[in-house]
């Protein structure tokens, strides 16, 4: 197995000099509603370990998502929770969800904080539904990347994932969620936000070596008495490339609803084993696609704010 | 802070109380994760709101704001009830042993010298027995009635855990697992981290919670050790500067004190400062000040000061009252006292309390300069933002001129944090459209105004015409220049006495520290305590070698540590009376039998024998003190007093109101309010998403934290119908704020003297200028009173009302 273009699990130095991208086409393992062939190589796969019990919600994840992705998430109001923007957004592909959760065991209040965004399933449920070629796809490393120039904005990826996380965009209409800094993994960086975490409560590394340093933190935990502290890698979805420590990982839901046992639906395994049946052509493709739009999203229509927005973006661009 | 950030993670408790670091130093408290992940470390917060900080604790217990001396002088009184205490540390290294001398007292919550109508002490019983060999008196047998140990004891005697429950609304069991996980410390192998911040230091008797604390830390001898210490988070990233070289009225660099009016001349001044040991042999450093005086009286005027003008003594001015504090000054120019105004980098409208005074202060002034790389709300104090800002133009005829800075990534210079490291960093970008530095800013100012003394003379223009100016441009003093008059150099060369060919000092080198400061006008140094940061060996503080010999958290050679590049403070009380570690594991420094030497830059002589020469060489004592003589205002040992606006009355001392010795002006006492005007107990506080009003002005900040808002309990949301993200108005005797209403289970109704108690929170990163939404701040609301040492204003515990509202009207 070749190693995986990845970094030490926290702050590494940046290299003299760039490395060249290290990550590609030809280490793709899937690509949605597509035949590949095997990869050239095997990759480590990597994985972003995120500690529930060292983070303190400060959000410089969210500041350092949106700074390298230059993303342009709103300015909301304040409804009367510590989330903004109140949900993942198309330009928001992290978000710290607080939850105020009594202990009914020791009568002490506990506030969950869990940062959310996607989790790079290893059995992707997003990728398997989407009918567009290439749009989604997954790297022999784990990464499960969007490739938006291939993207249709139908939706069936956020109907696919068990986890809620993709988010369509009103101004160009593609589905957009956290790539796990594909990008600078590809040069030797670790993700912008496990840079930017102050208290290294996200680390960066091969899988392997983020379950070695989760045990020793889920020792710790149940040292001071969390007796259930555990990793969370769901079974259901093949495992994940973003995993959590958690202090009561038998209660995975009381973490603003982490879903117990996630599993990709029936409905997309169906959807997934016919196409496979069916082996796309073009045609084929749009003809079940429109079958299957009104079952997963209803249809898409664009409003007049979205031509406005189009409008100014195509404004800003020239 | 007496150790450094990095020094936190070998402790093995860390007490939050009086801050929120995870909050509030989110960087920083790394190394509160780092000592809980490798060493085990517990963590406590104590704090009326279950804060960040809290939600990563081992252990979390609520207090009232406003009442931490009561809950602190109960843990000294549970140590000392269960005989939790460093004996060795204590006998040896406090000054438990000092007899008090006659006459002393404490009673009904003041002590012995109180006069009602100045709100002062007559603090000349404040003192120890002096003996017939000019001695302080000591029974190191501690069987003394008189002498502190016992009158400690007495003192804290009150702090019953059911008074602290009665007083703070903690609950006893939960005061109980507090004290006993932090009376564990007193182990010599165990050490406690106390980090605070503005939460002690922004009462009426701020400097008291933290001495509170400090006589708490040298009881269980946490003090000059790895892991231990009083750990003041500072606020900016260069606030720790800022008092270090003495941007205060009442200083000058490196704590030395501007002349008061009683203090004619310099032999008057230097009288009150011989700092005579008060113990044989002990060092008491402060004998040293008139090097440092006379080294600062010459970087400033140079040859215009003389041994015969006593180094233009009387080029500094003489205060006529104690400080000219920010409370003071505005007060000055509410009262239309004051012409104009230079604020830099400084945002009062939101900064300093009761705004309405500010706002009416401001208006008064003739002219009011800011200096900021942002459009500061002060900047557009006259400008009506509707409801958030209704002030009438038209009726405010003071001239503002707005002259843009530079911020931190656009100069280079040193930063000080909190820990004393004075860290070079280099501009990342250019000035920005017609920014400036801030050095050339003031340059300019200087230059003008001493083109004016020449040419019109004036009363007094010597000071101006003698400063010191040789900078390469006269335009704008660079970075380097200006940190290089702050290590000091050498005006004249000196001689060794004993052979008089033998060069002790060349003429125009660098000092290498202050050791070779001279009280003769033959050197020069701008701050004392900075010496040594940039002598021949170059830019010590540029320094970026991040090995740690056997990792004790020194990182000796990164950046440079005032003093003398020590990291821990008082570290020669790291090791016993032998001069052995407390802790073999924790080593700092240990004596060979000849000198000090290890990890740290020893804080003693090197040949400093370890049984005769005390740890606390700044003292007189050589110890450090649990009764603080007469050098605090309020008392050598803390007392209970309420905030000027409390929930309920003073239960220690039912007659007093506030702290009795803190400053109040004539005009606010009226606007101070009760708890049956005002029934809600509130504080204000920041959040991890902004940088006090900075960072408003930043997209990425704003949209992570939009609007204001308040939190408040479920119970006080269901007594008044108010609903999650509903609008609220809060007001007080002074202002009122509207704000959206964050109902949350992390804050709880408090149950003190039998009396619940709602607090009502309030964040301050909202104003009228920026990207995030329009809105207010706390000191809309908050009491014109600050500390009665420092004057830092009471914004942690105040007094408001609320009720449901509709939204400000938009502009």
């Amino acid at each position: 197995m070749e190693p995986s273009p990845r970094t030490a699990t926290s702050n590494p130095p940046v290299a003299a000099s760039a490395t060249a991208a290290n990550l590609g086409e030809r280490d793709l393992v899937r690509r949605s509603a597509s035949t590949i062939p095997p990869p050239a190589r095997q990759l480590e796969p990597v994985a972003k370990l995120i500690d529930v019990s060292k983070c303190i919600g400060c959000k410089a994840c969210q500041s350092a998502c949106v700074e390298w992705n230059d993303t342009k998430p709103g300015l909301e109001t304040n409804t009367g929770i510590y989330e903004n923007p109140h949900d993942l957004t198309p330009d928001m592909f992290t978000l710290m969800r607080f939850t105020e959760w009594e202990n009914p065991q020791s009568g002490n209040l506990e506030w969950l904080i869990r940062k959310d965004g996607c989790m790079h399933c290893e059995d992707p449920g997003c990728l398997k539904a989407c009918p567009a070629p290439g749009a989604i796809v997954q790297y022999s490393n784990g990464i499960v990347d969007f490739i938006h120039e291939n993207c249709i904005g139908c939706g069936y990826c956020i109907k696919g994932c068990p986890f809620n996380i993709p988010r369509i965009s009103k101004v160009d209409h593609t589905a957009y969620k956290c790539t796990l800094c594909s990008d600078r993994v590809a040069v030797g960086q670790g993700p912008a936000c496990a840079k930017a975490c102050p208290t290294h409560a996200i680390s960066f590394g091969t899988k392997e070596d983020m379950k070695t340093l989760a045990d020793s933190r889920i020792e710790d935990l149940k040292s001071r008495g969390y007796e259930n502290a555990g990793l969370y890698d769901p079974p259901g979805v093949g495992g994940t490339h973003v995993m959590y420590v958690l202090h009561h990982n038998d209660q995975p839901e009381i973490y603003s609803g982490l879903p117990k046992d996630p599993k990709v639906s029936p409905v997309v395994n169906a959807w997934k084993g016919m196409a496979k049946y069916v082996g796309f052509a073009a045609m084929g493709l749009a003809a079940a696609a429109g079958m299957l739009h009104s079952a997963f999203t209803g249809p898409n229509r664009v409003t007049r704010e979205d031509e406005e927005k189009a409008e100014d973006l195509v404004k800003e661009k020239t | 802070m007496t150790n450094s950030w990095t020094d936190i993670r070998n402790t093995d408790l860390v007490v939050i109380m009086g801050g929120n670091a995870a909050e509030a130093h989110p960087c920083g408290f790394k190394w509160v994760t780092e000592a809980k992940a490798n060493r085990g470390a517990k963590l406590i917060v104590v704090d009326p709101r279950f804060t960040r900080s809290a939600s990563v604790a081992d252990f979390y217990a609520p207090i009232r704001q406003g009442t931490d001396i009561a809950f602190l002088l109960g843990v000294i009184n549970y140590c000392i009830q269960n005989d939790k205490i460093q004996w060795d540390y204590v006998k040896a290294f406090t000054n438990a042993s000092y007899v008090v001398k006659e006459g002393f007292a404490y009673q009904d919550g003041l002590f012995t010298g109180y006069d009602e109508s100045k709100r002062d002490y007559d603090r000349s019983t404040w003192e120890y027995e002096i003996g017939q060999d000019g001695f302080a008196v000591v029974d190191e047998t501690l069987q003394n009635p008189r002498c502190v140990w016992n009158m400690l004891k007495a003192h804290v005697a009150t702090y019953t855990p059911e008074m602290v429950e009665r007083i703070c609304g903690t609950p006893k069991d939960k005061f109980l697992k507090v004290a006993q996980m932090i009376s564990e410390c007193s182990s010599p192998t165990k050490t406690m981290t106390s980090m605070y911040a503005l939460g002690w230091t922004q009462h009426s008797k701020g400097s008291q919670n933290i001495r509170a604390m400090a006589m708490l830390q040298l009881l269980l001898g946490n003090i000059g050790v790895r892991g231990g210490g009083m750990n003041a988070l500072r606020g900016h990233s260069n606030i720790q500067g800022l008092t270090d070289i003495g941007l205060m009225s009442n200083l000058i660099p490196g704590y030395l004190n501007i002349p008061v009016e009683r203090e004619a001349d310099f032999t008057t001044y230097m009288t009150s400062r011989t700092f005579k040991p008060l113990r044989p042999n002990q060092t008491s450093y402060w004998q040293n000040y008139k090097k440092f005086f006379v080294s600062f009286q010459k970087v400033m005027w140079g040859d215009a000061a003389t041994p015969q003008n006593d180094f233009a003594y009387q080029f500094l001015p003489k205060l006529d009252v104690p400080a000219y504090d920010v409370l003071r000054y505005f007060e000055m120019m509410h009262q239309g006292k004051v012409t104009g105004y230079f604020c830099q980098g400084f945002n009062p409208l939101l900064a300093f309390p009761n705004r309405q005074k500010i706002t009416e202060a401001l208006s008064k002034l003739k002219w009011l300069v800011t200096m900021d790389p942002l459009e500061t709300e002060t900047s557009r104090f006259w400008e009506n933002h509707g409801e958030y800002n209704n002030v009438n133009p038209a009726s405010i005829q003071t001239e503002v001129f707005q002259l843009p800075s530079t911020c931190f990534a656009e100069d280079d210079g040193a930063l000080v944090n909190s820990g004393r490291w004075m860290q070079w960093h280099w501009a990342g970008g250019t000035p920005p459209g017609e920014a400036k530095h801030d050095t050339w800013i003031m340059a300019q100012i200087h230059l003008r105004l001493r083109a004016l003394y020449e040419q019109e003379g004036g009363a007094f223009p010597d000071p101006i015409l003698n400063l010191t100016w040789s900078y390469q441009d006269r335009n704008e003093p660079s970075p380097e220049e200006l940190a290089r008059e702050l290590n000091g150099y050498v005006v004249d060369t000196v001689y060794d006495p004993a052979d008089p060919t033998k060069v002790v000092l060349e003429k125009g080198k660098q000092v290498v520290n202050f050791s070779a400061l001279r009280d003769d006008g033959t050197t020069a140094c701008g701050c004392w305590i900075y010496s040594g940061c940039f002598n021949e060996a170059g830019n010590n503080m540029a320094r970026r070698d991040n090995t740690d010999p056997d990792d004790t958290g020194a990182y000796p050679n990164w950046s440079f540590s005032w003093p003398l590049n020590r990291r821990i403070l008082y570290n020669r009380a790291s090791a016993d009376l032998q001069g052995n570690p407390w802790d073999p594991t924790r080593k700092l420094i240990a004596w060979d039998g000849t000198k000090w030497s290890g990890y740290d830059v020893p804080d003693i002589a090197p040949t400093a024998k370890p049984g005769e020469v005390g740890p606390f060489i700044m003292n007189q004592e050589g110890v450090s003190r649990l009764f603080a003589r007469g050098l605090m205002r309020e008392g050598p040992f803390p007392v209970h007093y309420e905030p000027f606006e409390a929930p309920i009355a003073n239960v220690v001392a039912p007659k007093i109101r506030g702290n009795p010795v803190a400053r109040i002006f004539q005009n606010d006492v009226a606007q101070f309010a009760t708890s049956e005007e005002f029934p809600y107990a509130a504080t204000s506080y920041r959040l991890t998403e902004h940088f006090h009003y900075w960072t408003k002005h930043n997209f990425v900040n704003a949209s992570l934290q939009p609007e204001f808002f308040v939190e408040i309990s479920e119970q006080l949301a269901a007594e008044k119908g108010i609903g999650h993200g509903s609008w609220v108005r809060v007001w007080s005797k002074r202002g009122e704020v509207k704000a959206k209403a964050v109902v949350t289970k992390r804050i709880k109704p408090l149950i003190c003297d039998g009396k619940p108690v709602h607090v009502v929170g309030i964040p301050l990163h909202w104003g009228f200028t920026g990207k995030a939404r329009k809105g207010w701040g706390p000191n809309s609301l908050t009491p014109f009173v600050g500390d009665a040492n420092i004057e830092t204003p009471e914004y942690k515990a105040f007094l408001v009302n609320i009720e449901p509202t509709t939204a400000p009207a938009t502009v």
